[in-house]
């Protein structure tokens, strides 16, 4: 936790603060967005935007610069989110040495686009278009909330947030490197978690998938 | 300006998703500008990833239910107050 609490914080200037009402007014759609997927809708995203929230105006006078501010706010919800909603969402595939070191080796690069253009699979017009009109929204957020919390974090601001790399190494404290990387297995992840959902609900028919596809 | 470097669809492919993230800088993400102007294949695959990219993010986005708005309004309210 880099915010420090202090016990009877500094006011801070009344222009920051109007500041900071407004910024939050703006970005409060994206942090809500953010927060549902962190916590897959079952710990409170409510709770948790309210939460951070009340952190972000304890601590506005530890604000450095107000460019970084939205950066500063994401990285107060991703802490937030982690000492208040993950010890009662642990689950064992959640557990301490999966959120620290996915970096093991990387598996091949799972593409969905090379799924669709396989010969077996029979079209009708535009296979990607096709397959991109067929998925839900409850699909992709199924999806991105079955991937595993390191994973998730990244994808959610890279793709839901539009974030840079160095914004999301900032809000989650790591190298940027690492965020290259976890992205791209992320996503890897996540095409293969929709070409799964497309098979089951018959979006995509073909022959059983075989062994190394699995 | 040097000439832009020839690259091919193995090389425009690894380097795909972060040209749409626009996080390769100006002379890769040139070469792969100049890759997919003239490779159709890798087109449709720039293209493909683009709308999922888009399609994720459309997915993501919730409108903010009034009860964390007001929540929120209170807050600062409270704030203001001090
Ligand atoms: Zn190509």
């Amino acid at each position: 936790m880099t915010v420090p609490m202090t016990e009877n914080p500094p006011q801070p200037d009344p222009d920051l603060r109007a500041f900071c009402e407004q910024e939050i007014a703006a970005m409060l759609d994206r942090l809500y967005a953010a927060a549902l997927r962190l916590t897959k809708g079952r710990c409170d995203a409510e709770d948790l935007v309210a939460d951070t929230i009340v952190k972000v105006l304890d601590n506005l006078h530890s604000l450095q610069d107000r460019a970084s501010f939205r950066g500063w706010v994401f990285r107060i919800l991703h802490n937030t989110f982690i000492s208040n909603c993950r010890t009662r969402l642990a689950r064992p595939e959640d557990n301490v040495s999966s959120l620290h070191t996915p970096e093991g080796e990387a598996p091949e690069q799972f593409w969905l686009f090379d799924r669709l253009h396989q010969p077996f699979l029979l079209w009708w017009g535009n296979q990607e278009q096709e397959f991109l009109d067929r998925l839900m929204a409850e699909d992709m957020v199924r999806a991105i909330d079955a991937l595993p919390d390191a994973f998730r974090m990244v994808v959610v601001l890279a793709d839901i947030e539009g974030f840079s790399y160095r914004e999301i190494a900032d809000a989650l404290e790591l190298e940027v490197g690492t965020v290259r990387s976890r992205l791209s297995r992320g996503r890897s992840l996540l095409q293969k978690a929709l070409w799964d959902y497309a098979r089951e609900t018959g979006i995509v028919s073909g022959p059983a998938p075989s062994r190394d596809e699995r | 300006m040097s000439k832009i470097r020839q690259i091919g669809c193995e090389e425009a492919l690894k380097q795909l998703l972060e040209y749409l993230d626009q996080e390769l800088g100006e002379q890769h993400s040139h070469e792969v500008d100049q890759h997919l102007s003239t490779c159709r294949s890798c087109y449709s695959r720039m293209e493909f990833e683009k709308r999922l990219k888009q399609r994720l993010q459309d997915a993501g986005r919730q409108e903010v239910p009034d009860t964390l708005k007001d929540r929120i309004n209170r807050l600062f309210a409270e704030q203001n107050k001090n």
